[in-house]
């Protein structure tokens, strides 16, 4: 287990208290201006040594993506945004930065903002998380009232303003595009990539977009370097995590830790096992409901970290683990994951706005068994044809369960889908219906 | 995608009010000039908090003359993002999590109590016209769940019982406290804490 002075969110479960006070006896904001005055060359580098990468699900390596932003400070200022649109299934852990570790996040933002040349920072944080962000509010005033933010802020002679944008409930806004869109005042409905932001992003400028805990835990890494943090983990995927451990377990619990945890660790020691029993798992998701799902027997010997997983054809994502324990139903829970996609589909491209609701409406008539044998395939058939095929990685992040059910738990479909269309039926298939016609909010 | 309609029985006129229209002129203020309409997702927020919690034509109306921007792209922000209420939702807007991780730990026991207390089906208000309950994608507190939220509170680690005293406070108009109903104040495993113990003790 990881030492509690190797934890960079020290404060995670609020024993300290998130004001100011607190915040500097913890170490936040005590000497900003040393570590602005090495320079941004230093700051970035010593990043890219850390081998820090983003907590918000795609894994991109961060000291590569600030390096992205122009030299030169050009006609158009530079933007700093920060994504605090954590709406994925199974992930809460951005919520407790912003209300018990603020500091560290606008600390971050300071550090940030300085290394990329902003000096405008614009915090989007999902419309659910009011009263959170509320709390954040308090704390950029408090940082505001002694000039730890504004002109000059921190003493670090660099100028900085944050504030705080609202999201109004679309999950799509988490996706980077998406949510300059929204900030912008328009749907969040993903651009095109390239131009990547780094370069025309927010109302045209340089913008660099980074995940709440990737920016909290800048301040720390600086502090005791990008060896220290290297140390954690293994190889490419160093450093420590907060991970959610939500679903059938006994204590349902975010918890820092390690990369590279074993999952059994992670599910037994914290979470306190379980419901039912080690042996009643059925099957985990390890990283927010668009990474695949992993059965049992693998569960025992995984460890937590991108590659690891990757190499098991999920993905560590956002680290929101999900147990389901074999009192569930696993068709039902991805019907449920599917019907979530089928909502949250901004609407953009084709296959993705009539894919998600196909493939829901064919794994609700699974999990009821009123599906043919010959609609298995076809249904992973529908995953395919959305994969790849969308501006955004909402294409992936939709057919991934669903492919994941099929790789892992095809047995279970067919048993219980074992009707054969050639023996006429009779049974209302409905796959050319328009979805809305469907919907039952309509 | 999910459909959305504005409400058949619209008002006429929409306008901001004293404390409204301070609130508007700070936020356009953040951003940039001649970028005022990025203002325009926390204008609707106000002209809903105004408006009993809900977002008449009107209002988008006024939005777009306020923000100098055309109507149809007010209406187009109102009509995609989903925590604008395009019609009446009550005094009390309930919102029951029922995505996987809260499914799995029976959140639809949540949705039988809403069911009891205030409306068979989902949008609809109450007999009092005070509140009504739709079930809603991850509100994010998955390791509280299940869950729900009230206006702007979360209400977690609920079963039906506690539902169902929560709703019967909302029903005789008083404020249910929020956070946790198993007196969680954090997101600790409960009883089972390893980490951090020389602050828990402190």
């Amino acid at each position: 287990m990881l030492k509690d002075q190797d934890r960079i969110f020290q404060n995670l479960y609020n024993d300290l208290g998130p004001d100011l006070t607190s915040s500097q006896k913890r170490g936040d904001w005590v000497n900003t201006k040393e570590i602005t005055d090495k320079g941004r060359d230093w700051i970035i580098n010593e990043i890219k040594d850390s081998q820090l990468r983003g907590r918000g699900g795609a894994g991109f390596p961060t000291g590569l993506k600030w390096s992205f932003a122009p030299k030169e400070v050009g006609s158009r200022p530079h933007y700093l945004v920060i994504n605090g649109d954590e709406s994925e299934p199974g992930t809460c852990k951005d919520r407790d930065i912003l209300r018990f570790e603020p500091h560290k996040l606008i600390e971050g933002c300071l550090i940030a903002s300085y290394a990329i040349q902003a000096h405008v920072c614009y915090i989007y944080i999902r419309g659910e998380y009011f009263v959170d962000g509320q709390k954040l509010q308090t704390a950029i005033d408090e940082a505001y009232e002694k000039k730890l933010l504004g002109k000059n802020a921190a003493g670090t002679g660099w100028d900085l303003d944050i504030y705080i944008h609202y999201g109004a409930g679309a999950y799509i806004c988490g996706e980077e595009t998406a949510l300059l869109e929204s900030i912008e005042g328009k749907k969040g409905q993903p651009r095109l990539k390239p131009p990547f932001p780094a370069l025309i992003g927010l109302y045209g400028c340089p913008t660099i977009i980074n995940n709440v805990e990737t920016i909290a835990v800048v301040p720390t890494i600086l502090r005791r370097g990008g060896k220290w943090f290297a140390s954690l983990g293994r190889e490419k995927n160093t450093g420590t995590k907060i991970f959610c451990i939500s679903g059938n377990v006994n204590n349902p619990c975010n918890v820092e830790e390690e990369m590279n945890i074993p999952l059994k660790e992670l599910i037994e020691v914290h979470a306190g096992g379980v419901i039912g029993g080690w042996d009643n798992l059925q099957a985990v998701i390890p990283g927010g409901s668009s990474m695949p799902l992993i059965p049992k027997e693998k569960c025992e010997t995984l460890t937590m970290d991108f590659d690891s997983l990757m190499a098991e054809k999920s993905g560590l994502g956002t680290a929101g683990v999900v147990v389901i324990n074999k009192d569930q139903d696993i068709i039902k829970c991805m019907a449920r994951i599917a019907r979530f996609y089928k909502h949250e589909s901004c609407g953009q491209c084709t296959p993705c706005r009539e894919g998600s609701g196909w493939m829901w409406r064919m794994l609700e008539r699974m999990a009821k068994g009123e599906a043919s044998k010959d609609e298995i395939d076809m249904l992973g058939d529908v995953t395919k044809q959305i994969e790849g095929h969308t501006i955004c990685a909402f294409g992936e992040g939709s057919s991934w369960p669903v492919q994941g059910l099929l790789r892992h738990f095809k047995d279970e479909i067919k048993k219980r889908n074992k009707f054969d269309p050639i023996v006429k039926e009779n049974k209302n298939i409905p796959y050319l219906v328009d979805q809305h016609l469907l919907d039952k909010n309509a | 995608m999910s459909l959305r309609r504005p409400a058949k029985n619209q008002p006429e006129n929409f306008e901001f009010n004293h404390s409204s229209l301070e609130a508007a002129k700070s936020i356009v203020a953040k951003y940039p000039e001649g970028k005022q309409q990025s203002a325009v997702m926390a204008l609707l927020y106000i002209a809903q908090k105004q408006n009993d919690n809900w977002i008449p034509l009107a209002a988008m109306k006024y939005i777009a003359k306020f923000l100098n921007m055309p109507y149809i792209k007010v209406y187009e922000v109102a009509t995609f993002y989903s925590m604008y209420n395009l019609s009446p939702v009550g005094k009390y807007f309930i919102q029951v999590c029922t995505t996987t991780p809260c499914m799995i730990r029976g959140a639809n026991k949540l949705v039988e109590a809403c069911k009891e207390k205030i409306s068979e089906d989902e949008s609809v208000l109450s007999n009092d016209k005070s509140c009504s309950w739709m079930e809603v994608e991850c509100l994010g507190a998955c390791v509280n769940a299940p869950m729900m939220q009230i206006n702007d509170d979360y209400y977690e680690d609920l079963d039906k019982e506690k539902t169902l005293k929560i709703l019967d406070k909302i029903l005789n108009g008083q404020k249910p406290t929020p956070g946790s109903y198993r007196g969680r104040i954090n997101n600790e495993p409960e009883n089972n804490r390893k980490t951090l113990m020389d602050l828990k003790n402190a």
